[in-house]
């Protein structure tokens, strides 16, 4: 049992199960990983004890035989924008870094329902904004996979970075991830791991630090598609605290797991194909293709005309939210707090010291779309947008089971490259993954293929509304015929 | 019309009200924290409330209910569909940093009040009602240097209800809002109490020559609150504006503040930068859809109201409208009334509620809940007028016992004996004895001097400490006066 | 559209931050070339299109008129930077 950290879920709950393995002897290998693994900065708050007590809980549980949840016993991680009672929770700002919910996200409350151990709190952007982990309040999470010369110079995208990275090197089993425009996709993508964004509704957003109401998603990550499976059940659900989320039955997601796709309608848009699109990108898109084509399915080229719009629809539309979302963080109840001589002074004061730049930029942004004059040619034009790109894929939808794309434009890349970037040119990576945030759908992520510099490289596989089935279904397929099972090298320790 | 005259001629006012009432409920709009007035500082508070990270507001069924339910109040349209806004800026009473509110899709549109003056009864438009939360509140001399925050009114729910710039005198401004204060009360979806705040009053005011069609600049003067600041603050405000355009200055647009005790109206301190409330549709709140059966079940189970009910006591009870819209005021006047009507002449106790009753409130400065004497004691004091058990002046007498003691009139009128005499052998004798003690003036009115007749009455109704039914007295007393 | 120094002055305080000099004409410059790229919105046919606010299912969300929360008092002031006898505590705002 030494690789205890490279198993997946499904298999872990196996031999507990079996009792050939414990939680504690589980959980112990995670820590003992972590602590290994802390130059990755994947953690922003380790909670070794609190991850003993839940183990050990656990293990009585199963020894007694009193009912288990359906993740008893497996270490997970949460994204530290997920409030959890008693824990600092800090969204990766200097705003929150101090700050103790006195509650627990209904997310990760469901998650502790279902028996899971949590190891601790996983750096993000900051208030998810970024995709690179590079604007967290805690420093860059790296990559567990390597640049050529064998350096840990690359982001894990973001802004669930600090989850893909846990994930990916062993430092946890699964993780929750929040998604508003791509941040659980494209960092699974970049850390060779899976994730899904479900649809929005299906999993509470209370207790969860918000950045932009209509499209922010609770959603797993893994390290397979079974995995997001059994771990979406137990997050999603209706909730008396949400008015978004859907009243409707939560199914058990493995059983859609069929290994069977024959006569599935698959749509490749060709709008996610321009020119220049990068080449290995492409190379592990048309491998995808021809693995769903194999197994069975119909491959349909189709349209989703308003594609290139997603992108400043979606960066109108979540920073106009994420302004007044934030608005609360003003030092008066639990913030830090910078003083001032007058109230508009001290909220300057502690606004101005408590957000990054990036944040900054977004909030600014946001201000501008909603301010007198500008608000009917920003805000309520990219609404307008964001209609047509809903109806994209609605229309795309009486024809096609599901769509399969890019998760990102390019593998992950280092921090020299972003450090950089404009503004501009880092939003241009959520082209793949903003579409679908704004029309709703849910949307898993999955490594298929490698990049020359052996970097993974992930697909995304977008369905209806709701229906999460088919997105795993063909989802597991592709992952079995893909036979991606690489992990970054395991740290030496 | 209402004019003021001033020295380049006649001016006339346009008035429009925006009242926030607060609404009767349980819990807040959009959490389940208590709203209930008067509890110690920041207890009746949630994190949501306080606008603690990840906290998402629900709305409260019964503040839905209550805003349809004051929509019928208004005559108005209720709106199937309406939706949630977030008004944007800062405050320390607004911890989220934005007010939920609703701009563009109000649950109630357009409807009106009629509103009775010396002038007539007028249609006061009402442009919308719509549903949003209350802030919290300030403190400001606790600590020096230091504003202090208590959150339990934040997040109450309130309903604005705004008029259109249909009033067009301080009267009619007051009589809008005491009749807005009494519909709310009779559906008990507001208590209307002023003083604690539950209701609140910006009044917008402007001028114009008698004549002119455009409006010119209004103010808005924030927190009026009573009938009669906002009377006070429309003729100060009219009168202040007038002065202005009469020496040659222009008005603008600005927000004042209503000074209840010097009585006049003061620039509020003007901030940097104008606001902009970045409304927005609120992503975290869903539409509210009203189904037909939904806005009919409510309907159907709306109380009377006082436009109602003002209608039936001048068609059923043949009041004046005038005094039906006294007695209609508030509920408590009118089921106070209602109850005291039963078994009697409505109109004279419509007169002794509205007279001795008013009279003697007004001096003791109670309201009429406080009232000692009882609705129904009232009612048989009339009662006893009626049936000639006593007459009008001894009721008065009565009703000062009655609201003294608290006693019920018939047992004040036994005690002290104040039974008027109807037994004509007694009556008889003191006329006799009266007569033969006045014999010149029995011989006066024989010569035809018949204005002594009345003098004589007086005699009887003294001897008798007042307690002979001066009908009949008189009826004797001519009988009399041929027998001798 | 050019963002300038009078905008970023406008929108900065009313999201009430405030930067020295070199920061502001970085947000600046930022903000500009942000939204000279959503520009390109501006070529798309709107017309008749309704803004689409929510993607949720769902309507009518609503809960009954319960007090199921309140009476933290102590778990409020405990998060608060300043407090004094269960009030918040913050500048004195002048009226």
């Amino acid at each position: 049992m030494t690789e205890l950290v490279n198993l997946h879920i499904s298999e872990a709950l196996d031999l507990l199960n079996k009792k050939e393995i414990s939680s504690v002897e589980l959980t112990k290998a995670h820590l003992s990983e972590m602590e290994k693994a802390r130059f990755l900065n994947a953690y922003i708050t380790e909670t070794p004890e609190r991850a003993l007590a839940d183990a050990e809980a656990s293990d009585k549980r199963r020894a007694n035989g009193d009912s288990l949840g359906a993740l008893d016993g497996i270490p997970i991680a949460n994204k530290d924008l997920y409030c959890t009672a008693g824990i600092r929770t800090t969204a990766a700002s200097k705003m929150l870094s101090h700050f103790v919910p006195p509650y627990e996200s209904t997310v990760t409350q469901k998650l502790k329902d279902a028996g899971t151990v949590m190891l601790g709190k996983v750096n993000t952007d900051q208030f998810a904004m970024g995709g690179s982990t590079m604007t967290s309040y805690f420093g860059v999470t790296k990559n567990p996979w390597t640049d050529e010369k064998g350096e840990y110079s690359l982001v894990p995208g973001g802004s669930s970075g600090g989850s893909a990275a846990a994930v990916s090197a062993g430092l946890c089993m699964g993780a929750t991830g929040s998604d508003t425009g791509g941040s659980i996709r494209q960092p699974a993508s970049f850390c060779g791991i899976t994730g899904i964004k479900p649809t929005y509704g299906r999993c509470s957003r209370y207790g969860i630090v918000a950045f932009a109401s209509s499209l922010d998603q609770a959603g797993p990550m893994a390290r397979s598609v079974k995995d997001c499976a059994l771990m979406l059940r137990e997050m999603a659900g209706a909730d008396g605290h949400d008015s978004t989320v859907a009243e409707l039955p939560v199914p058990d997601f493995t059983a859609a797991l069929t290994g069977d796709i024959r006569g599935k309608k698959i749509g490749i848009p060709k709008e996610y194909r321009p020119d220049g699109l990068n080449a290995e990108v492409a190379r592990v898109w048309d491998k995808g293709i021809q693995l769903l084509q194999d197994a069975g399915a119909e491959i349909v080229d189709i349209s989703l005309p308003h594609t290139k719009y997603a992108l400043p629809v979606y960066y109108i539309v979540a920073c106009a939210e994420a302004s007044s979302n934030l608005s609360r963080y003003d030092g008066v109840r639990y913030t830090e707090r910078v003083s001032g001589h007058t109230l508009d002074e001290m909220y300057e004061n502690t606004r101005t010291d408590g957000f990054g730049p990036e944040v900054i930029r977004r909030i600014l942004l946001g201000t501008f779309v909603l301010s007198a004059g500008f608000y009917d040619a920003y805000y309520t034009r990219a609404q307008r947008v964001r209609r047509l790109i809903y109806e994209d894929f609605k229309k795309a939808f009486e024809t096609v089971d599901a769509i399969v794309v890019p998760a990102a434009p390019t593998p992950a890349l280092s921090y020299e490259a972003m450090k950089n970037m404009s503004p501009v040119d880092t939003y241009l990576g959520d082209v793949f993954t903003t579409p679908s945030s704004l029309a709703g759908v849910p949307s898993l992520s999955l490594p298929v293929g490698l990049s020359n510099t052996g970097l993974p490289i992930g697909l995304q596989i977008i369905g209806k509304h709701f229906d999460e089935n088919t997105v795993f279904q063909v989802g597991d397929v592709l992952e079995k015929a893909a036979g991606f099972n690489l992990m970054p090298h395991r740290v030496k320790g | 019309m209402y004019t003021i005259h001033g020295k380049t001629g006649d001016w006339e006012l346009v008035i429009g009200l925006e009242v926030h009432c607060q609404i009767l409920s349980k819990s807040k709009v959009f959490s389940g924290a208590s709203a209930e007035f008067g509890a110690e500082q920041n207890t009746h508070v949630s994190f949501i409330d306080a606008g603690f990270p990840g906290m998402l507001p629900k709305v409260n069924e019964k503040c839905i209910e209550q805003c349809v339910k004051t929509g019928f109040g208004l005559n108005a349209k209720i709106n199937k569909y309406s939706r949630f806004d977030r008004k944007n800026y800062f405050y320390a009473d607004l911890p989220q940093g934005y007010q939920i509110s609703q701009l563009y899709h109000p649950i109630v549109g357009e409807g009106y009040i009629e509103v009775t003056t010396d002038e007539g009864t007028r249609r006061i438009g009402v442009e919308r009602l719509h549903l949003e939360q209350d802030a919290g509140k300030s403190i400001h001399d606790m600590v020096p240097g230091k504003s202090l925050i208590d959150l339990n009114r934040c997040g109450v729910g309130l309903m604005e209800i705004v008029s259109k710039p249909d009033m067009h005198s301080p009267a009619e401004a007051g009589e809008y809002l005491r009749q807005l204060r009494a519909i709310v009360r009779a559906l008990g979806t507001c208590d209307g109490n002023m003083d604690e705040g539950s209701m609140r009053c910006d009044v917008n005011v402007s001028v114009r020559k008698v004549g002119e069609t455009t409006l010119r600049p209004r103010t808005e003067v924030k927190n009026v609150n009573s009938v009669r600041f906002v009377m006070q603050a429309v003729e100060f405000e009219a009168n202040r504006q007038i002065d202005i355009y009469e020496n040659g200055g222009t008005c603008q647009q600005e927000t004042r503040l209503f000074d209840s005790v010097n009585v006049e109206t003061r620039p509020m301190r003007s901030k940097e930068n104008a606001n902009d409330y970045r409304y927005f549709p609120d992503p975290d709140l869903l539409p509210v859809i009203l189904t037909d059966e939904y806005i009919e079940n409510i309907r159907q189970n709306l109380p009377e109201l006082p436009e109602a009910k003002k209608k039936r006591y001048v068609e059923e009870l043949g009041l004046t409208p005038y005094d039906a819209s006294i007695l209609t005021a508030d509920h408590e006047t009118s089921d106070y009334f209602e109850t005291a009507i039963r078994g009697q002449d409505a109109k004279k106790v419509a007169n002794w509620v509205m007279g001795d009753l008013f009279a003697y409130l007004n001096k003791s400065a109670k309201t009429i809940s406080e009232s000692p004497i009882k609705a129904e004691d009232l009612g048989a004091l009339v009662g006893l007028i009626q049936d000639g058990t006593i007459s009008g002046k001894i009721a008065k007498e009565v009703f000062e016992i009655m609201a003294e003691t608290g006693k019920a009139p018939a047992v004040i009128v036994e005690e002290k004996g104040l039974k008027q005499v109807s037994d004509t052998g007694a009556i008889e004798a003191l006329i006799a004895d009266i007569l033969s003690a006045n014999m010149d003036k029995v011989a006066e009115i024989k010569a035809g001097k018949d204005k002594l007749k009345g003098w004589l009455v007086g005699q009887i109704m003294k001897a008798s400490q007042g307690k002979v039914n001066p009908a009949l007295a008189n009826q004797l007393l001519n009988k009399k006066l041929e027998e001798v | 559209m050019s963002f300038n120094e009078q905008t970023i002055k406008t929108i900065a305080n009313l999201a009430r931050l405030k930067f020295p000099k070199e920061d502001e004409a970085k947000f600046m410059a930022d903000i500009d070339s942000i939204l000279n790229w959503v520009e390109q919105l501006k070529g798309v046919d709107v017309t008749g299109i309704e803004p689409l606010v929510s993607v949720s299912p769902r309507e009518n969300a609503i809960r009954s008129d319960v007090v199921t929360e309140g009476n933290i008092q102590s778990e409020l002031m405990a998060n608060a930077p300043e407090s004094v006898q269960g009030f918040y505590e913050v500048p004195r705002m002048v009226e």
